[in-house]
Formats: C-alpha cells, structure tokens, sequence
C-alpha cells in the first residue's frame, strides 16, 4: 500500500526510491543491495518516527483513511460466523449500521458497527458513514434482542457524524439518537465500544453509551467534526486543525481525560497498513474486555455504566467572577 | 435608559455560537434610539416596546416569539415567589485547557458571564404553576448560545434527579444550539448523562414535559430534549438536528421555508403541540393536573 498522506511524503519519496532499485531484480549489484537495506531500515526508522509523533490532525487524516478497515472486515476477519440482522421494521434498511449475531472466539455476540464502505457505490449506499435513523432504530432493535438472549453488544465505532438531510430530519434523526441513549443506558447485558476509526458527534454517541469505551490508537473521538467545530467557533472550517488539536481528540488526550478505559495498538504504520495485525488486536480486546464484564453482575454493572457517564463533566463550586484567567 | 434595558439585552447578540451546525438565527432584533421601539426581525414590524413587553415578547402583527431569558421565564410561568434555585453556585470550568487561535476558554468564560450577568446557560430549580409542585430547568441562550457543556449538562442531571427522588413533574424548556465545542467530548458525554438520568426518571414513573423553544437543536435535540412525555414547543421555533443552511449545503438544494421548525416538527410527528405564550402556563398546568389525576372537570 502506498504511503498517500501529506506527511508521509518522506515515506513515499523512500519508498519509491526502494522501489526504483527493485525493479532492477537479479541485476542488482551487490552495493546497490546493501543501499536498498540501508533505504528500508530507513523508511523503518522514519516511519516509527513519524507514527510516533502524529499531530492531532494527522491522527484525523489517518483516522479517515481510505484503506483503514472499516467495521466489514473486522466482521471477516474476526467473526468465525456472522449473520447479519437487517432493518429497522419501520422504514428501512440503513447500510451506514451495520449489525447481526457474531461469533466471536465460541461466544455469540450482537455486533454492531458503523460502516463507510470501500469504493463508490459502498460508499453511496452506506451515506459515507453517516447513519439515518433507521440506523439507530436498527442498532435499538438489536440491542434490545441482546439484552432479551443475554448477548454482549460489540459497537464498532466509525463514522464522521449522523447524516444531515432534510428526510433524516423528517424520519427523527435526534429523537432517534436521543432514544438509544436513553435505552442503552439501561441494557441489562455487557456493552463494549472501540472507536476503530471516526468517532463524530452525536452520530457516534448514538450506538456507543458503553461499559467500556476503547480506541484505537489512532482513531479519533469528538463532539464535532474538526470542520465543523471550527465553523461553529471560528465561522471558517479552514481551521480545522487548530480545533482538532484544542479539543483534544485523539485516544492519549481522551484516556488522560478519563473519558475512555483503554488505547489498542495499531499495526506498525497505521492500522491501514495490515488489517489481519488490526483485526487481531480488536479481537483480543473484545475478548479480555467481554470476559472481565461478563464476571459483573448485571445489577452492578447497570449502576457503574449510570455512575460512569454521571461523574463525567468538570466544575466548581464557587462566588460569581470568581473564575480565574 | 428609560425602561430600556431589556431591549438592549435583546440587541447585544453576545455569542459567538449562535447556534450548532451554522443554524441560523433569526430573532435578534436591533434596538431603536432610545429603546422605545424594537423591529421584529420576522415581519420587521416596529414595535413599541411596552406593548411588546405585555405581549410577552412576542409580535402584535405576526406572532413571532422572542427569546426570552430564564429570569423572564420563571416569572412568566411559575407562581409568583415559588421558585427556589437550586445549585446556583456551579461554576464553568477549563477541562481540556481549551486555547486555540489567540482565544482561551476561561477568558471567553469570563466575558460571557459579564455580558450575560449568567454564570452558565441552565437555571434550576422547585417552582409551582397553579400550586402544584414541579422540578423545573431553563436555558438561557443568552450564555455561549445556551450551549451544553459540564455545567449544564450536571444542573440538569440533578434537576432529573432530584425529580425522581421527590416524585414530582420535571419540566424542562430548551433553547441551545448543542454540545459547547471548547469542553470537547466532556460536553458531548453530558448527552448521554442526561438521558441516562431521564430513564431512571421514567423507572420512576415520574412525568417529564419537554419545552422546546427557539432554538433547540444537535446535541441538545438529540438528547433530552427529544426524550419528553410530552413535547411541546414555542411557534416558530427552530428545532432539529441539522441547521438548514448546513444541509442546503450538503444537498445542493434550496429547503422549503419551514425546514426544521415546530410546525415542521409537529407535521412529522416529533412533538406533542406547538402552544403560543400567551396559554403556555395555563396549558402546562392542565398537563400537571392530568397526569396527576386531577383534571378539572369544568373550568
């Protein structure tokens, strides 16, 4: 896979010329195979330099990479069997969640998962990630069918936010949104969320009020899009950057914050660079992750998922002006 | 200034988010010399500002409600000197050390509040509407665009709380554009905070009215404003999820002019009724009599 993002320039212009003298094969001669070794510890080195020290914004950049897998193959790669649960027995079938009874290391799972889809037509059928609310009522659906058959819920999460349309206006995007918070608060079975790429805005919240919440190392998780926030504070979306790096975005800041549990590591590169390697981390997590709240009672673990999202938020008890600069 | 400074609250748009997602917003008038006059921004009717003060803010030509702030709310709907606020002294903090593009987060804190004369954007408390007893919460666009970040997010929780474990009405009355960008996921989460909190009110079997008013939308729509027994809303308001110019934006297409306003919202089934201001106490007395049981028979 090539290295395709601004700031793996350096990368790229390695790779190429790695490339340049491959191409060459039995030809080769013996200085310029040494030459090529010297080049791939290189783009080795650099590579774990620059995934070492990624700016908020790369993260994003990365976060929204085309090649990053996406919640279809962590259901291939992962899943021994999967039987997708369609539709929301209202409207219709959004291909943005993506949702059915998994098997995951001999237990079965309700997985559910935003899903942007690979190349154009996925892409349209899937509105880019962004769920309308049959989507939500979808994910509601089958959430409530876990809690019925004692079924952990697995939440991939990755989408840019919910959809923006006049009809999802129409159909209740917030009241749909609004509900699964509501309801999920209160599922009487283990809720995990791993934010695998995007975690946009209420779109995200939607399907990921967890017992856990994990990210991947990479992977994003905010009140708004970069763009959008920046338009909201700043009335220009060309600072994005700037407000991904002053909201605190990225897994290390939102685990510093106390508003996730746990950091899975990514594949040397980004997880874009090996599926397999991503797919086996998030399987490991899912495991170890179930196994610890399925130990939980239920009655217990109801009141600490309430008690975890009641201690979030930060304030003081004092005079008015009494705030300092 | 004679009689004046209301008007002029109405004429210092103090906000650098007017609303979430680019909404629009369209009921800040301008003040006149002298403040004896406001233009209505919906008809551009002048109007004389005592006349437009009885009316409760709201337009003698076309009926456009005004924002109104939540002192002027708890008087226009509560029984005189019943409300007692509850944690009044909650201050904003800076959780995420917010500073971005020359701006800090304290700072914007600071002058919000001394525009404002708010410390943040909700108002809780115990009132009673025609003697019976309800946990009330108001926002106040009037603090960062009555935005939700910790501090508003916890009010509420505990009005929801405090409802529950009192076994009395919640009311709620919105007006925010969503989650306040400068507290990051922290505000978002509040989201899921107070919806969780309203179904513990809901296994209590405790009634929640959700007022919506101008504007109720992202993050606050799509959380517990959206979760009442009952939904109503002011005329004319604008409540949705997406502003309509963000998504005139991302269709490429002009929106019919009612796009996401209470009428629009009732015509798809998302709330209960849309009461005009002038029946809005007597309406929501009528609902707390009801689901107490103790419906007039003849009044």
């Amino acid at each position: 896979m090539p290295f395709d993002l601004d700031f793996e320039k350096p990368l790229a212009d390695l790779e190429k010329r790695i490339q340049t003298l491959q191409k060459r094969g039995d030809r080769m001669k013996p200085d310029e195979r040494a030459h090529v070794s010297d080049l791939e510890r290189e783009l080795e080195r650099r590579t774990r330099e620059i995934y070492g020290s990624l700016t908020p914004w790369q993260r994003v950049l990365v976060a929204r990479h085309r090649n990053r897998p996406y919640s279809a193959d962590y259901v291939k790669l992962i899943c021994d069997d999967f039987f997708e649960l369609r539709g929301d027995r209202r409207f219709g079938d959004d291909r943005a969640i993506l949702g059915g009874l998994a098997s995951i290391d001999g237990r079965t799972v309700m997985l559910i998962g935003h899903q942007k889809g690979r190349d154009t037509k996925e892409r349209q059928e899937a509105n880019f990630g962004m769920p309308h609310p049959e989507g939500y009522r979808k994910a509601e659906r089958l959430m409530r069918q876990a809690e019925r058959f004692h079924l952990p819920i697995v939440s991939l999460i990755d989408t840019p936010g919910a959809s923006l349309t006049l009809e999802d206006e129409e159909r209740g995007i917030s009241q749909a949104i609004a509900e699964n918070l509501l309801v999920m608060s209160r599922l009487r079975t283990p809720i995990l969320a791993i934010v695998i790429g995007e975690g946009g805005s209420g779109g995200a919240l939607g399907i990921s009020v967890a017992d856990r919440i994990l990210m991947f190392e990479n992977a994003i998780y905010t009140v708004a899009t970069p763009e959008a926030a920046a338009s909201i504070m700043w009335r220009d979306a060309a600072f994005a950057s700037e407000a991904a790096a002053a909201m605190k975005i990225t897994a290390n800041d939102l685990l510093s914050l106390r508003l996730i549990e746990g950091i899975i590591p990514e594949p040397f590169g980004g997880a874009h660079r090996d599926h397999r390697a991503a797919a086996a981390a998030v399987k490991d997590a899912i495991v170890a992750n179930l196994d610890e709240l399925g130990k939980v009672p239920t009655e217990t673990l109801i009141e600490r998922r309430y008690q975890r999202f009641r201690a979030i938020g930060a304030f003081q008890h004092e005079a008015v002006g009494a705030i300092s600069g | 200034m004679i009689g004046g400074s209301r008007v002029k609250d109405e004429s210092q748009p103090a906000l650098t988010v007017d609303s979430q997602n680019g909404a629009h917003t369209g009921t800040i008038p301008r003040a006149l010399p002298d403040n004896l006059a406001v233009k209505c921004p919906n008809c551009k009717e002048l109007l004389i500002s005592k006349d437009w003060e009885k009316n409760q803010r709201v337009c003698q030509r076309c009926g456009h409600h005004f924002r109104l702030s939540a002192p002027e709310r708890i008087e226009l709907l509560l029984d005189p000197d019943s409300f007692q606020e509850m944690a009044g002294d909650l201050q904003p903090t800076d959780p995420l050390g917010f500073v971005s593009r020359s701006q800090s987060y304290r700072s914007k804190l600071q002058s919000e509040s001394a525009n404002s004369g708010l410390t943040e954007g909700v108002v809780i408390g115990r009132g009673m509407i025609e003697d019976l007893p309800l946990m009330i919460a108001i926002m106040d666009f009037r603090f960062i665009g009555g935005s939700m970040g910790s501090v508003v997010g916890e009010k509420l929780t505990r009005a929801i709380e405090q409802a529950a474990t009192d076994h009395i009405p919640l009311l709620i009355i919105s007006s925010s554009g969503g989650a306040r960008m400068q507290e990051g996921l922290t505000a978002l989460m509040q989201m899921a905070k107070t919806s969780a909190a309203l179904a513990k009110l809901n296994e209590a079997g405790v009634p929640y009215i959700s007022l919506m008013t101008d504007p109720t939308t992202g993050g606050v729509a799509a959380s517990f404003a959206s979760l009442g027994d009952v939904i109503l809303a002011e005329p004319g308001a604008r409540i949705c999820f997406t502003g309509p110019r963000v998504i005139e934006q991302f269709m490429h297409m002009k929106l019919p002019k009612d796009t996401g306003s209470s009428e629009f919202c009732l015509q798809h089934g998302m709330i209960d009724g849309i009461v005009h201001r002038r029946v809005l106490r007597a309406t929501l007395a009528r609902l707390l009599r009801l689901y107490a049981g103790k419906a007039r028979v003849t009044d």
